[in-house]
């Protein structure tokens, strides 16, 4: 099993492959291309601010092991370093503390009072690690969590609901039974639940958030393929003969696309803040800008008031969300197949 | 006596690639009192938009940019809403083509006449209630009782059609428009409903603005014809001018086209080509492109009226130069 | 045995297709809706049968029905001496080359995110026609050519296209399998009087040019009057009258035949129509009215007509089920 971060490295390479794919799939096809332009034209500032999220999150998955300054400490040479912290280089000190935003120096030390050699323009949590590094660091987790949940929850639902959908009867039926079980439980204690089980890794918080995700879309799924299945072109296509797999793929999944976009986006802030509130019950995945939250809750009742870092970290999550969110409806709007009709 | 509705230079336009396209672009029209006009032209004509206009319900973003709409003698385009208000329905009432959509599913249809009574008229409900029962077995619902009881859903489409033809008439109107009425039903309804509106029409000594793309119902209701292409009226006459002497290339096109006039083993008479979409209107007479007639001024000069005979008129240059024009 | 003789291309048996209607907790089947119930028609090669009807009778359920897109309960549908309702799905196929479908509604029967060029050839792909990619694309700029449509539009999607056009697409579609008999299911209904002219036209020509058969279920009487060589009525899921449309439309039989073609209005300036001779609603195809299911609404019903439900007799003019026309 290679070490995370070389893991790391090659999925972000494979993100940028696949990257670079879809552009081009974008570019070649008319029908795609004709939507992306719109979508630019409606939303180009929170499309730049996921763009920019994105790229800090992918600037944070590169890592490796190496090139450390001078004075670090011998733990820190052997740890892999990503982008960001690069950029961040300055390592805090052993006995390092508070600092406020743009403090020359520390406060509420145990011991004298040190100087810090630069300004922390977000201040510093109580280890004297940099707020701003921090939050830049959280933006990885939170796309993590997100895109990796989605890519767990999104085939599984799509799967389970064109099936339904398609083949109806008892095949509806089972689905329709293990849907209406999950959607029967509070969430939120399966999840917990899951993940007592499962262990608090990264990847166990995303299989349980997926498994308790997927319920929504594969209803819309199942409700979008009985709409489909009686129109007149899959009508026509079963007349011509087309084999029914070959219907499912060519005919059902393209239609469900626009959807399967639309839910994706939409998804992921609600599964960010999901993970927010497993962070705050401590169960959480680490680093995230749902823990950062947590740990800085005692904060606020210190005197002097604690306010950067859970401040930094929250704006930093509504800021993703909220460009999410603006994305996610200007899609909706722009890839309804309606408009697309009536666009000549 | 002034005509019950008068319609000069009327332009309505609605929001395009760039410019503002005119769908309705500069028509003019004259319904007399009790007459039945009939505005025939295929879809996307811009039939159904004058009607709207004339109603002042053209739905946003379109927008009426020029001309005058006078009901009863009266210029309705600078009413105030609440005055615009007492003029639907009560002078100038309309009728559309799907019943079912026509109707408020969640409410009893006898409701819903009543609401319309009582929108134009002081009186109790019981009264209200009466006069639909009355409207119900005028229109030729059967059981009236028990129908004003009913929901949409529980009635066929044509109980539905006469529904609204009683919630159109429930304040007595001086101007009917019927948008397509019959179009969606069955045919032996049609007959029914076609029936009904020719009887009523009678009765109330009201008029009618019949818009349809069936040359038959136009044939079996109208008075006048009006023609319409592209935003514009191009022949106007009453029924026997139109159908039996029509001048118009389209008109002409448009007859020959129809199968039931057609000797069956012979190749129909095609218009060739496609209606053009607003935003490809070509400069000049807009039929040019796909007229058997065209010739020099046509693609650059809009055409203007050439008398015929009486009320008989057409929008043609080659019919002007026909007639020594 | 059809008036003309000779052997048909489709006959159709007895064909009964009923929907159940589910009530209740458990979805118990409370009753059924007969949509087709009990029809038998014939198609010959290269004619064409207008099956006619207003909404309700079943003209479109019987289409579905013969192409396997709904389930009959009962009946034979004969093609080419095969039984297609009893055939398994894989054996099935092979005849569903020969058989295709020109739907309604222009714009639900493409695919919007296909290209045309990839709908006209996939029935060729699914057959098998044509060897290879080139080959295909060959094809198609025919077809497209054939329907009158420009063959370097063929990489559009079909919002691209106006309705006329979509549906000489689909026209083109279905003869890429280079099948024998076509069904048309309400084909010109949707478009205007110029379009439509345009496409009964298409029609006209690709049967005198190809030899097609086409079952034509429309609710238009005009279309049919000029488009068909036989015609049959229906009414809630029987036939009431059938033969060669000239003589049915000179001397209709049936009541219900007589009351539609006059209910159709007249272009003629000359002639009003006659006041409607057919009166209320079609009887809802779950509760057939017993007897004859025309007797409440017929202008000559009679005693007999309440009580007993007539049969197919033969007619002056074809067939007719009607107790007028029994004994003749």
């Amino acid at each position: 099993m290679p070490d995370p971060h070389v893991v790391s490295n090659a999925v972000v390479a494979l993100l940028f492959g696949g990257g670079v794919a879809a552009g081009v799939f974008v570019r070649r096809n008319r029908l795609w291309r004709e939507a992306a332009g719109e979508l630019w034209r409606r939303r180009p500032l929170a499309l730049l601010v996921v763009a920019l999220y994105v790229l800090l999150a992918l600037a944070d998955s590169v890592a490796w092991v190496g090139g450390v300054e001078e004075g670090a400490d011998v733990v820190a040479t052997h740890e892999p370093r990503s982008l960001v912290d690069r950029a961040f280089s300055r390592i805090a000190e052993p006995q390092a503390s508070y600092s406020a935003p743009f403090a020359e120096a520390e406060f509420y030390a145990p011991y004298r009072p040190l100087a810090h050699p630069g300004r922390h323009p977000l201040g510093t949590d109580i280890l004297g690690r940099d707020v701003l590094h921090l939050t830049v660091k959280g933006a990885r987790v939170a796309l993590l969590i997100g895109g990796l949940t989605s890519l767990i929850a999104i085939p599984l639902a799509l799967l389970l609901g064109v099936s339904a959908g398609y083949f109806g009867g008892r095949i509806d039926d089972a689905v329709f039974f293990v849907m209406s079980t999950l959607a029967s439980m509070p969430g939120l204690l399966l999840l917990i639940a899951l993940i007592m089980v499962m262990g608090r890794s990264t990847l166990s918080v995303c299989i349980a958030l997926g498994v308790t995700s997927w319920v929504g879309f594969s209803r819309i799924a199942r409700g979008e393929t009985l709409k489909l299945r009686e129109l007149d072109y899959v009508q026509a296509a079963r007349a011509l003969g087309v084999s029914e797999p070959r219907l499912l793929v060519r005919h059902l999944l393209p239609n469900l696309m626009h959807l399967v976009i639309i839910t994706f986006v939409l998804m992921f802030s609600g599964l960010v803040l999901s993970e927010a509130i497993l962070s705050w019950l401590g169960i959480g995945v680490a680093g995230s800008w749902g823990q950062m939250i947590d740990q800085a809750r005692d904060e606020l009742s210190r005197e002097p008031v604690i306010w950067w870092n859970i401040a930094a970290a929250g704006t930093a999550l509504f800021g993703l969300l909220l460009a999410v969110n603006f994305v996610g409806d200007a899609l909706r709007d722009t890839l309804d197949p309606r408009t697309l009709r009536e666009r000549r | 006596m002034s005509p019950v509705l008068e319609v000069q230079g009327l332009v309505t336009s609605f929001p395009g690639d760039g410019d503002r396209v005119p769908v309705v672009d500069g028509i003019d029209l004259r319904i007399g009192s009790g007459e039945v006009l009939a505005l025939v032209g295929e879809s996307g004509c811009g039939k159904s938009v004058a009607a709207l206009s004339c109603l002042r319900l053209v739905p946003r973003p379109g927008r009426i940019e020029a001309g005058r709409i006078a009901v009863d003698g009266r210029d309705i385009l600078p009413l105030s809403v609440p005055e615009m208000r007492r003029v639907r329905g009560h002078e100038v009432s309309m009728i559309f083509q799907e019943p079912m959509t026509s109707l408020n599913p969640v409410t009893r249809v006898g409701d819903q006449v009543v609401e319309a009574i009582r929108l134009h008229e002081r009186v109790s409900r019981a009264a209200a209630r009466a006069r639909t029962l009355e409207l119900f077995r005028r229109v030729g619902i059967p059981d009236p009782e028990e129908r004003l009881d009913a929901f949409p859903h529980q009635l066929s489409g044509g109980l539905k059609q006469r529904v609204v033809i009683a919630m159109a008439l429930a304040a007595v109107p001086k101007l009917l428009i019927a948008d397509e009425p019959t179009t969606a039903l069955d045919v032996t309804i049609q007959a029914q409903i076609l029936q009904l509106l020719r009887d009523l029409q009678r009765e109330y000594r009201m008029a009618v603005w019949l818009i349809t793309h069936d040359l038959g119902i136009v044939n079996e209701l109208a008075d006048r014809v009006a023609v319409m292409y592209a935003g514009r009226i191009v022949e106007e006459g009453s029924r026997l001018d139109v159908l039996a002497g029509a001048a118009h290339p389209y008109t002409r096109g448009l007859l020959r086209s129809m199968p039931a006039r057609a000797t069956p083993g012979e190749r129909l008479a095609e218009i060739p080509g496609v209606v053009p979409p607003p935003d490809e209107w070509p400069a000049g007479c807009r039929f040019a492109t796909r007229c058997e007639r065209a010739f020099e001024p046509c693609s650059s000069e809009v055409p203007g009226p050439t008398d015929l005979s009486g009320s008989h008129r057409a929008w043609c240059h080659a019919v002007a130069r026909e007639r020594g024009a | 045995m059809s008036a003309t003789g000779g052997d048909a291309l489709l006959r159709v048996e007895g064909l009964r297709t009923w929907f159940p209607i589910r009530r209740g907790l458990f979805q118990r089947t409370v009753g059924w809706v007969r949509a087709v119930d009990g029809v038998d028609l014939e198609v010959q090669p290269t004619r064409t049968l207008a099956l006619v009807g207003e909404s309700g009778c079943g003209k479109t359920t019987v289409g579905r029905s013969i192409l396997r897109l709904v389930k009959a309960q009962e009946g034979r549908v004969w093609f080419d001496g095969v039984d297609l309702l009893r055939l398994p799905p894989r054996e099935l196929r092979p005849y569903r080359r020969r058989l295709q479908v020109v739907f309604q509604d222009p714009g639900a029967s493409l695919d919007p995110r296909m290209r045309i060029r990839e709908a006209v050839a996939e029935g060729m792909r699914s057959f098998g026609i044509g060897g290879d990619e080139a080959e295909r694309t060959r094809r198609v700029a025919g077809l497209l050519e054939r329907v009158q449509l420009d063959p370097d539009q063929m990489g559009r999607y079909p919002h691209e296209f106006s309705g006329g056009q979509r549906q000489r697409i689909c026209v083109a579609r279905a003869l890429a399998t280079q099948p024998d008999l076509v069904i048309c299911d309400e084909a010109v209904s949707a478009l205007d009087v110029s379009i439509q002219a345009q496409i009964i036209n298409l029609l006209r020509d690709l049967q005198r040019e190809l030899g097609l058969a086409f079952l034509f279920i429309t609710h238009d009487l005009r279309v049919v009057r000029y488009l068909a060589d036989e015609v049959a009525v229906m009414y809630l899921g029987q036939i009431v009258e059938r033969g060669a449309t000239r003589r049915i439309f000179e001397d209709p039989q049936h009541p219900y035949t007589r009351g539609l073609l006059a209910a159709v209005p007249s272009v003629d300036p000359q002639r009003r129509s006659p006041p409607p001779q057919v009166l209320g609603d079609v009887p809802s195809p779950a509760r057939p009215p017993p007897g004859c299911r025309f007797h409440n609404r017929c202008p000559e019903v009679f005693e007999r007509c309440r009580r007993e439900a007539p049969a197919l007799y033969p007619s002056a003019t074809g067939a007719s089920r009607c107790f007028l026309s029994e004994g003749r």
